[in-house]
């Protein structure tokens, strides 16, 4: 799960993360107000929305007064945001935050991940800050220290140095930060651990000039699969950042994720509904989406299912691939019956399954009077299904 | 022969008194898995299934001489039971259960790597050794005992490729499933190095899919020491980056982990590939023919 700027900013000051003086703002009316209470000669005026490259597109201003402070937050607040990472439909502003504008001697950057190949946490960092990471890691990958912290002995001093004098930065600066980088890093990995994040990045982090550390960007990603144990980050989650459809998806526990082809297709299993995406692209369509039902793919998941498939108008036809093994499909095939029916659903499905009673699941679908194509195969149903949505392009 | 599991395996399951561990632990006995023993705190004593009750793993195993154990505990308490388990000795655990937090299974892996138990999983179907053995949840009757060794981070695609071998007539040494999570016991390098080295296994399948490097890694082994023909097939070439694809291993993260740099690692290596997941099972009967030629 992604939270905002501003809402990492406050979970990492609670663990003693430096970070800016700052407001989070709904209301244009209320800029001035906290401008005013942050009182900087310079004040940051910060679009909040879960992408990066904000600055790029228009969304990170400085204002040098409280009047500019509201006129710039007027003109962001309600702007669709379109960065890099947005894609062309952009992003609405909602939320903004604004920031003490801070004498800012030099930027680098911080994170800490779960490394897979090394199945523990790692420290990245490096000199170039404010620049995306893929990018430095492209162009120049020593660029990048990299540190992995052993779980059971945590983060140790010795590898907070040795990230400082890596850095290669001018003596002076190299001694005044090592005076502030133990308790920074050790805070930035308690907050890490305590939250089950997934990812903590900080870029840029900066050096003041009064040899301060501070976190000046902020990004927190989280495991969802701990999300159980922090409902105070579950509270987090912002729907206006989400495509309606997945917010529903996600109601009925379906994992969904649209994309931008026509045929839909529903299957159980992450690896099955991946390889099914790539058959229809093989057969010459495009899929509509990812959505995996689960390995049991009950009655009551597949009505769910069908429901999110077809709130998507691009979709001109379904492919339902569903391998039981187990499970029985004349039950599957009762539930795709009902559900079509109850449904009402018009748009053509052709559906390929395996498993117990499969010619009984067979016979019910071809039966039902639906418009419904039994395919003998994977290969089959996809060839079927792309045909049906209008051939291959 | 088979790797890991065979005739002689006794299995505990670890949640055997719950729904999911209770309904496969019956699949897993009617396919023939001798099931020694169940372990859920505070029923110890009772039985269920037949099968006799232990509070802690450590009884179960002293009591009944099981050497491996089935893992269907729910996520917020799975790594505790896979650490039960390790600190037992169990020498082989199978872990089912979906949804662990990763920085539990990163405590994990760090006891595990210290430790005589193999791990499988977690967030997969478990592995089995036709005719012998099935430590899992996969439909047992699709498998075919034969000499085709099997290892692929999914469930139902696992299934799907096995179903064309079996309807071609080729069976299968052994399939594991490893498990679609981010950091998991046995990795793809592990289960092809095992296969290399069953003398029952001629041939092997890899089925991978987008997320991580365990596919390239296993790739530059194969490519240095396998002899054996491997067909391979990776999953999400259509995939958009960034998207986590229902595993939460399956994500494309800064341009790492496409199926398209997984597909050069393993041609490079000599792998037969394949783009459809239509194809696995053609492809190996064509592989395995020119092999018989030889």
């Amino acid at each position: 799960m992604k939270i905002h700027e501003y809402q990492a900013k406050g979970i990492l000051a609670k663990f003693g993360v430096p970070i800016p003086r700052g407001e989070v703002v709904f209301k244009k009316e209320d800029a001035k107000a906290a401008a005013q209470k942050i009182g900087t000669p310079v004040v940051v005026v910060k679009a909040q929305i879960h992408a990066g490259g904000r600055g790029k597109g228009g969304g990170v201003k400085l204002a040098r007064s409280v009047e500019q402070a509201s006129e710039l937050a007027g003109q962001i607040l309600g702007m669709k945001l379109v960065t890099p990472q947005t894609g062309a439909e952009g992003r609405i502003v909602r939320r903004l935050l604004i920031e003490e504008g801070l004498d800012i001697k030099r930027e680098l950057y911080l994170s800490i991940l779960v490394d897979r190949a090394a199945e523990a946490p790692v420290i990245l960092a490096s000199a170039t800050g404010g620049m995306e990471i893929e990018e430095v890691a492209r162009e120049n990958p020593q660029a990048i220290l990299r540190e992995v912290i052993n779980p059971a002995a945590g983060l140790q001093s010795y590898q907070v140095r040795k990230i400082v004098f890596g850095l290669g930065l001018p003596a002076e600066m190299t001694a005044q930060i090592l005076k502030v980088a133990e308790p920074f890093f050790q805070a930035l990995y308690r907050a890490f651990l305590a939250t089950d994040a997934s990812l903590v990045e900080i870029n840029p982090l900066v050096v003041t000039g009064d040899g301060r550390l501070i976190a000046l960007d902020a990004k927190m990603n989280f495991d969802d699969n701990a999300l159980g144990r922090h409902p105070e980050i579950a509270e987090l989650r912002d729907l206006d950042e989400e495509t309606p459809l997945e917010v529903e998806a996600s109601k009925y526990k379906l994992n969904y994720i649209q994309l931008d082809g026509n045929v839909a297709c529903m299957v159980n299993g992450a690896g099955l509904a991946m390889a099914t995406m790539d058959i229809i692209k093989l057969a010459g369509g495009n899929p509509a989406n990812f959505l995996d039902v689960g390995g049991g793919a009950s009655a009551e998941q597949v009505k769910n299912a069908f429901k999110i498939l077809l709130g998507d108008p691009n979709v001109k036809a379904v492919f339902i691939n569903i391998f039981g093994g187990i499970l029985r499909c004349d039950v599957l095939a009762t539930g795709v019956v009902d559900a079509a029916r109850e449904l009402k659903i018009k748009a053509p499905v052709v559906i390929r399954m395996e498993g117990t009673n499969v010619e009984k699941g067979k016979e019910i679908l071809q039966n039902s009077g639906l418009n419904f194509t039994v395919a003998a195969g994977m290969k089959d149903g996809a060839e079927k299904v792309v045909a049906l949505a209008g051939g291959a392009r | 022969m088979s790797i890991l599991v065979n005739e002689h395996t006794r299995v505990m399951v670890q949640g055997l008194t719950g729904r999911e561990g209770g309904f496969h632990a019956e699949q897993m006995i009617a396919y023939g898995t001798k099931i020694v023993a169940g372990v859920t705190p505070g029923k110890g004593g009772t039985e269920h299934l037949g099968v006799p009750v232990f509070n802690t793993v450590a009884e179960a195993l002293r009591q009944t001489g099981a050497n491996a154990s089935a893992i269907f505990v729910p996520p917020p308490f799975a790594a505790d039971a896979v650490l039960e388990a390790i600190d037992a000795k169990v020498p082989l655990v199978v872990c089912i259960t979906e949804g662990i937090p990763t920085l539990d299974m990163v405590r994990v892996a760090a006891v595990l790597r210290n430790s005589k138990t193999r791990l499988i999983g977690p967030n997969c179907p478990g592995l089995i050794s036709p005719g012998k053995c099935k430590i899992g949840i996969m439909p047992g009757h699709i498998h075919k005992p034969g000499n085709v060794g099997l290892v692929s981070r999914s469930g139902t695609l696992t299934y799907e490729a096995v179903d064309q071998l079996t309807r071609l007539g080729i069976g299968q040494s052994t399939c594991i499933g490893i498990g679609g999570d981010p950091i998991i016991g046995t990795s793809f390098l592990d289960a092809i190095k095992m296969f290399n080295e069953d003398s029952d296994t001629q041939a092997i399948v890899m089925i991978g899919e987008i997320g991580g490097s365990a596919e390239e890694v296993a790739a530059e082994y194969i490519k240095a020491h396998v002899k054996k023909p491997v067909v391979g097939f990776v999953a999400g070439q259509t995939a958009p980056p960034g998207r986590r694809m229902g595993h939460a291993g399956a994500i494309i993260s800064g341009g790492q982990g496409t199926a398209k740099t997984k597909y050069a690692a393993m041609q490079a290596a000599g792998i037969h590939t394949v783009q459809s997941p239509a194809e696995i099972g053609h492809t190996m009967a064509a592989v395995l023919g020119k092999a018989a030629a030889k």
